[in-house]
């Protein structure tokens, strides 16, 4: 039994006592990056580099757009419909006669509203029910956790088609049009939130310092924020990463089909592409190219953001530094932390993004 | 993924299939039977949950005479179709009749071209049918033996490059990848066919045809026309690739990820200590395990799948449910869309359900 | 024995490194090993001695991340190969491992495949190293299974894993390794997570591994009981390096290393309490024997519902026992026997389902928390894994000050902190670890604070769960030795729960022995250990390795009788 423990009393307590500085290099992402080796990092650093190009984008955008969104000629005239890359015009102009370059650049910034719009809401709205879900369990979890998996069962897109009706209606502003592609995304992704908190505070509800706090006679309230919360949120940049990507596809999908923004109101990548749908019939490949590049673009930094966070969390995911000739002299910290000893317990499961591996999960 | 919290004191020497306390167990105990009962049972509260939150969600907005024609018909003559089809009734009297009229299989009837949702849904289902199995053919043959070779090569370049492909693959919305796919191979090199499901030649010769199922690559056979078969899989391999090719990039992830997981675990690294050669450690010792989560993943997959094929559909002109269903939309025609959106969650359930008693019966831990 | 002749292993100047966030880290260090054919090597150490590295390293089971240098000769069998595994590739390495050296692993639920039959994994092994048809193969893991005491084998070959028990399965990880006749089975903790009785049942297993296949075992433990049992030699392993290598009696009679001679005298052994004990006993007044118990049960039943149809599991059937102020209830049993469960029946952590128990006067039958709530105050507890006892995000003061600041004895974590560094002191930690965090602390520190935290609202009762079975022998001892001592200060009662028998004996007053939910027998440690009446306990105790050839032998004798009966 004793060796089934990885910090033996000879090692962490000689260490030397001075406690770690908690800087810069701590904060999520950022440490991380530091954890990485080799192709890893470069995925990751990958993945921030296009995000952060995204987020800049959005914030500067109207700084880099040569025009507005809805622009459709300057002091020389009409820009003209369908016209070729050009000096004028780098990306040449859509069916509707807009500047591709700039509907592109524009469309960063609706991008950036609905991610963090919807974000936002399914992020507050999930974790509290999945941290009542968890922690109290009974009935109230059995009914949210049936409805989170129904949900989740459910094509996104369809789902958010049926949203996009009520909250939109008819009228598609800017900021209805956002709303109802944010909405969207929320209800989509509040079963997400909902099972991963309720899957790790169920975790942490057993590890023995809740049982101890419970002990001891805390109550409800303070148990949960005091011991639960801030411990089962470890998981999250990670989901937030890649259900921003998703947030995007979800997006662009509504636009696709008609439950965009007008461009009128903003510009949008997915709305862009629907209209370019006939071009390419008769190969206008500018219309559609540059719009779809850029939805790529992101979710590609965004997944690759959110993969490698994944990997780095996940101890049999993670690659290590190979060793190097030279060893040092014998440390006094434990190799039983080496990364054999660690037994996983059972073969199943991605990781606690994925859908549920264990055939019952459904039920409870 | 399974939280067991067995007492820490050491094992208990009784087959593990006697219940130790606080102790969660994978199926087991009640037997496969009843776990299979009860899988099944929780398909009908599935549905019943998605059924009303489409209902609900639907009428928030009003009624759908309303949202189709509201502003384009006099006040007066709208309220009077409402009464007419009885909108106007209390909302928990619609929604009672909405469901006793599903369960005898009636899903209403259409407002832009008056047939019943049940027509609609026969006639075009077995269009995206055809699609969603092509696409889960390319799926299959591409997603999981890459997984799996990336797995074996795990953290070299070949693996890097495998990754990047599979998020390249999810990353790009499929209306996008159509899109790419028909200028390239369509419009500049002329390889394949923009747009349908065939041309306008078969598709008279497949619907003149007695027994026709709906699906062209068995009618095209029925016809015994070789050049029908081959214009039907012309029109089929750009929609099937990239609907495929979306799930595919889902497919190597998971099997990578889950085969990782199982190559990491001690009956790997003790078959490897018996002298098992690694190849046969992936093909054999690693993969039947990992391949239980991947299944049931696999089957939650088929919503990715589904949403995916209405923006192919939609692509390609493709005139399956989800081609069907944007026309509606268009048409403002909710009472569709509801029937065709309330079909997609029996069809999700029913799968999961399946997906479910196949993982069931491939985990020796659940059939005993 | 006969003379070894030859030798199996021979391991010259190995040093293993790690690559690690923090750089790289040697592991092992230097070292020089030799195992003669049909030998018993034990290999001892604690945790991060590297003992467990060097072993792996013989079948070049490392992970990428290691460095290895030096040599590690393995000698097939029959003599008639050697090969430095250290400098054999991918295709050699399969060659020899199982053929010449094959391994025995401390899970044996995880070193099987839950999704293949048993049978097929041992005859995975036969596959790798040569031509057999399918019935062949098959006849030959009935064979193996038959003689390592699977009952039934020729229908046994066909089930599962997960339809064995701990036993079992351990038996068909060593079938795995005898089928391939190697020339050295490498057995790395094998008994570590099995119950006492079976890690009897698996030692007496290997000991005719030796016996009758004639095969040389490098035995990987930190129980020196286990190597007093088995072994023929012993090498002592310390941060890497091999501090002292002798023959097994030598070793125990006349130990030449400091930390050899340490780490001996830390192993808790049978009857070392007694004394104490007696004290402690002479010293109560007559009227202690009628004061009201702190805890009482009464037929106490605890039963856990049973999901989707299965039977409920009824983990505690009919127990009475009483614990009186100030006194010690040792709670034997092995897993499942349902002694974790009454420690936390008592602190309100599992339900009563029926029966009696009270608690501080309360009872517990129905209670609800909020009744229950003020009670919470005069109890503490001590929970086993120091791992997860506390939140990763509160430091250590604020963790012990948790208690004070929920029953309102102190305002914040702040205005506790005098109280704090007092219980710190008691505990022998140092004031300032009360800022650090709990992942800065080993896990013999950990359990000190833990224990502070449960001292801190001078409890009536303190319920210990396993407290030390997570630890190394050496840090058990100076914790057990702490417990002792303020238990003696302070004065409260306790109930005290371990699987290991030695360790009970060390502090309790009374012991009591649980078997499958039920208490099969209570006394004094003198009449429990050194007159059990109850079979089970019997059998348990002679299961009990002690560290002693000698006497071991002695026991086993006992022990061999007892099975036979």
């Amino acid at each position: 039994m004793a060796t089934a423990v990885n910090a033996p009393e000879a090692s962490s307590g000689s260490q030397p006592a001075g406690r770690r500085r908690r800087g810069w290099r701590d904060l999520p992402v950022l440490r991380q990056v530091q954890q990485s080796v080799g192709l890893q990092r470069g995925m990751l650093v990958a993945g921030l580099v296009l995000t952060g190009f995204f987020v800049l984008t959005a914030i500067f955008a109207p700084l880099l757009a040569p025009y507005e969104y809805d622009q459709l000629r300057d002091a020389t005239g009409p820009f003209g419909a369908q016209q070729e890359p050009s000096a004028d015009h780098l990306l040449g102009t859509t069916v509707g006669g807009y500047d591709v370059l700039s509907r592109v650049i524009w469309g960063s910034r609706t991008a950036l509203f609905v991610i963090v719009a919807a974000v936002i809401f399914s992020l507050l709205l999930g974790v509290l029910l999945g941290l009542l879900s968890g922690y109290f369990g009974g009935w109230l979890d059995r009914v949210l956790v049936v409805v989170a998996d129904a949900i989740y069962a459910f094509p996104a897109l369809l789902l958010a088609i049926v949203i996009g009706i009520v909250v939109n209606g008819g009228q598609s502003s800017l900021f209805g049009g956002i709303l109802a592609a944010a909405l969207s995304i929320t209800v989509i992704f509040v079963p997400q939130y909902l099972r991963v908190v309720r899957a790790e505070v169920v975790r942490i509800k057993s590890e023995a310092f809740v049982e101890s706090a419970r002990v001891i006679g805390a109550g409800h309230w303070r148990i949960m924020s005091r011991h639960v919360f801030r411990n089962s949120t470890r998981t999250l940049p990670l989901i937030l990463t890649l259900n921003a990507s998703e947030a995007i596809l979800t997006l662009a999908g509504l636009g696709f089909l008609g439950f965009g923004i007008e461009p009128t109101a903003a510009a949008e990548w997915g709305y862009d592409l629907k209209q370019s749908l006939s071009d390419v019939t008769s190969g206008i490949w500018w219309t559609s190219i540059f719009p779809g590049l850029a939805i790529v673009l992101v979710v590609m930094g965004l997944t690759l953001v959110g993969e490698s966070l994944n990997d780095l969390a996940d101890p049999r995911l993670r690659s290590r530094r190979r060793g190097s000739a030279a060893p040092s002299d014998v440390a006094e910290t434990s190799v039983a932390v080496g990364p054999y000893t660690a037994p996983v317990e059972s073969p199943g499961g991605t990781d606690g993004l994925e859908r549920p591996t264990d055939p019952q999960e459904g039920q409870r | 993924m399974t939280t067991t919290t067995t007492e820490l004191t050491g094992s208990t020497d009784a087959p593990d299939d006697e219940p130790a306390p606080r102790r969660r167990r994978r199926g087991g105990g009640g037997g496969l039977g009843s776990y299979l009962l009860v899988r099944f049972l929780l398909i009908f509260p599935t549905i019943f949950i998605l059924v009303t939150t489409v209902f609900v969600l639907m009428r928030l907005t009003g009624d759908p005479i309303t949202a189709a024609l509201g502003g384009r018909l006099p006040a007066a003559e709208l309220q009077e179709r409402v009464r007419e089809a009885g909108y106007d009734r209390p909302i928990l009297v619609q929604y009672w009749e909405y469901l006793t009229a599903l369960v005898q299989g009636d899903f209403g009837t259409t407002q832009s071209d008056n047939r019943p949702v049940t027509e609609v849904l026969t006639t075009f289902g077995a269009a995206t049918l055809e699609l969603a199995c092509y696409a889960l053919i390319v799926a299959f043959l591409v997603g999981i033996p890459l997984g799996r070779l990336a797995a074996y090569l795990r953290d070299r370049w070949p693996d890097a490059a495998l990754r990047v492909f599979a998020i390249l693959c999810y990353a790009t919305p499929v209306f996008f990848a159509g899109l790419v796919f028909k200028l390239v191979f369509a419009v500049q090199l002329g390889w394949l066919p923009v747009a349908g499901r065939a041309t306008t030649g078969s598709e008279i010769q497949l619907q003149t045809l007695d027994s026709s199922t709906g699906i062209y690559l068995i009618d095209a056979f029925s016809t015994g026309d070789g050049e029908v078969v081959s214009d039907v899989l012309q029109h089929a391999v750009l929609p099937a690739l990239t609907l495929g090719l979306l799930t595919a990039g889902v497919f190597l992830r998971l099997v990578r990820t889950n085969v990782i997981g199982t190559l990491g675990m001690g009956y790997v690294e003790a078959a490897r200590s018996r002298g098992v050669s690694e190849r046969r450690l992936l093909r054999k010792h690693a993969y039947r395990p990992a391949l239980i989560p991947i299944v049931t993943v696999i089957g939650l997959q088929i919503a990715l799948l589904l949403g995916g094929a209405v923006l192919t559909e939609t692509t390609f002109e493709w005139k399956g449910l989800g081609f069907q269903l944007v026309q509606y939309l268009e048409a403002r025609d909710f009472v569709a869309v509801q029937g065709i959106v309330v079909l997609a969650a029996v069809i999700v359930a029913v799968i999961n359900f399946v997906v479910d008693v196949i993982a069931a019966l491939i985990d020796p831990r659940v059939r005993y | 024995m006969s003379g070894p002749t030859r030798d199996v292993v021979g391991i010259e100047d190995l040093t293993v490194s790690f690559a690690t966030d923090a750089g790289d880290v040697a592991a092992v260090q230097g070292v020089t090993l030799s195992v003669a054919a049909g030998e018993v090597l034990a290999i001892v150490g604690e945790s991060g001695s590297g003992k467990t590295v060097t072993a792996r390293s013989i079948l070049g089971l490392l992970p990428e991340t290691a460095t290895t240098r030096g040599a590690v000769l393995l000698t097939s069998k029959d003599g008639a190969s050697t090969a430095d595994v250290v400098t054999l590739g991918r295709a050699d390495l399969g060659e020899v491992r199982g053929r010449d050296a094959a391994m025995v692993f401390q899970e044996p639920s995880t070193a099987l495949n839950p999704v293949y039959p048993v049978g097929w994994q041992i005859a995975e092994g036969l596959r790798a190293h040569g031509k057999f048809s399918k019935k062949e193969a098959r006849e030959k893991a009935i064979d193996v299974m038959r003689r390592v005491g699977i009952p039934d084998p020729e229908h046994r070959v066909d089930s599962y894993p997960h339809q064995f028990s701990g036993g079992q399965k351990q038996r068909i990880v060593i079938a795995q390794a005898l089928v391939l006749d190697p020339g050295v089975i490498i057995a790395d903790e094998p008994t570590t997570a099995l119950d006492v009785t079976v890690q009897a049942e698996i030692l007496d297993l290997l000991r005719r591994c030796r016996d009758e296949f004639g095969t040389a075992i490098v035995l990987i433990t930190h129980n020196m009981g286990v190597v007093a049992d088995l072994a023929d030699r012993v090498a002592v392993m310390y941060q890497g390096r091999i501090v002292e290598q002798a023959d097994v009696r030598t070793l125990f009679s006349a130990p030449q290393d400091p930390y050899t001679r340490q780490l001996l005298s830390s192993v808790p052994r049978l009857g070392e309490g007694r004394a104490r004990t007696q004290d402690r006993a002479d010293s109560r007044t007559r009227a202690w024997e009628s004061a009201t118990p702190v805890v009482e049960a009464r037929d106490l039943r605890i039963v856990y519902p049973g999901r989707l149809r299965k039977p409920d599991f009824v983990a505690v059937d009919g127990v009475s026992f009483a614990i009186r102020p100030g006194e010690v209830l040792g709670l034997v049993g092995e897993s499942g026997s349902g002694k974790t469960t009454i420690g936390r029946a008592i602190a309100g952590l599992t339900k009563v389902t029926g029966g009696s128990l009270q608690v501080l006067g309360t009872e517990m039958n129905g209670v609800r928390e909020k009744r229950f709530r003020p009670v919470r105050e005069r109890i503490g507890f001590v929970f086993q894994d120091p791992a997860s006892s506390f939140n990763p995000l509160l430091s250590i003061a604020d963790a012990v000050a948790e208690p004070l600041v929920v029953h309102g004895r102190a305002e914040d974590p702040q205005d506790a902190r005098g109280r704090v560094d007092e219980l710190l002191e008691a505990v022998q930690l140092p004031k300032a670890f009360g800022d650090r965090f709990p992942h800065e602390l080993s896990g013999g520190q950990r359990q000190r604070a833990s224990l502070a935290r449960a001292l801190a609202l001078d409890p009536e009762l303190l319920i210990a769960d396993e407290p030390t079975s997570a630890l190394d022998v050496s840090v058990q001892k100076r914790v057990l030795e702490l417990f002792d001592e303020l238990q003696r200060e302070l004065g409260f009662a306790c109930l005290f729960i371990s699987h290991d028998l030695a360790v009970v004996d060390l502090l309790a007053d009374r012991i009591a022995v649980l078997y499958q939910g039920e208490l099969v027998e209570e006394g004094t440690g003198a009449e429990v250990l050194g007159n059990p009446r109850h079979p089970y306990t019997q059998r348990l105790l002679a299961s009990l390795p002690v560290p002693d050839p000698d006497e071991q032998a002695r026991r086993r004798s006992v022990w061999e009788q007892l099975q036979g009966t």
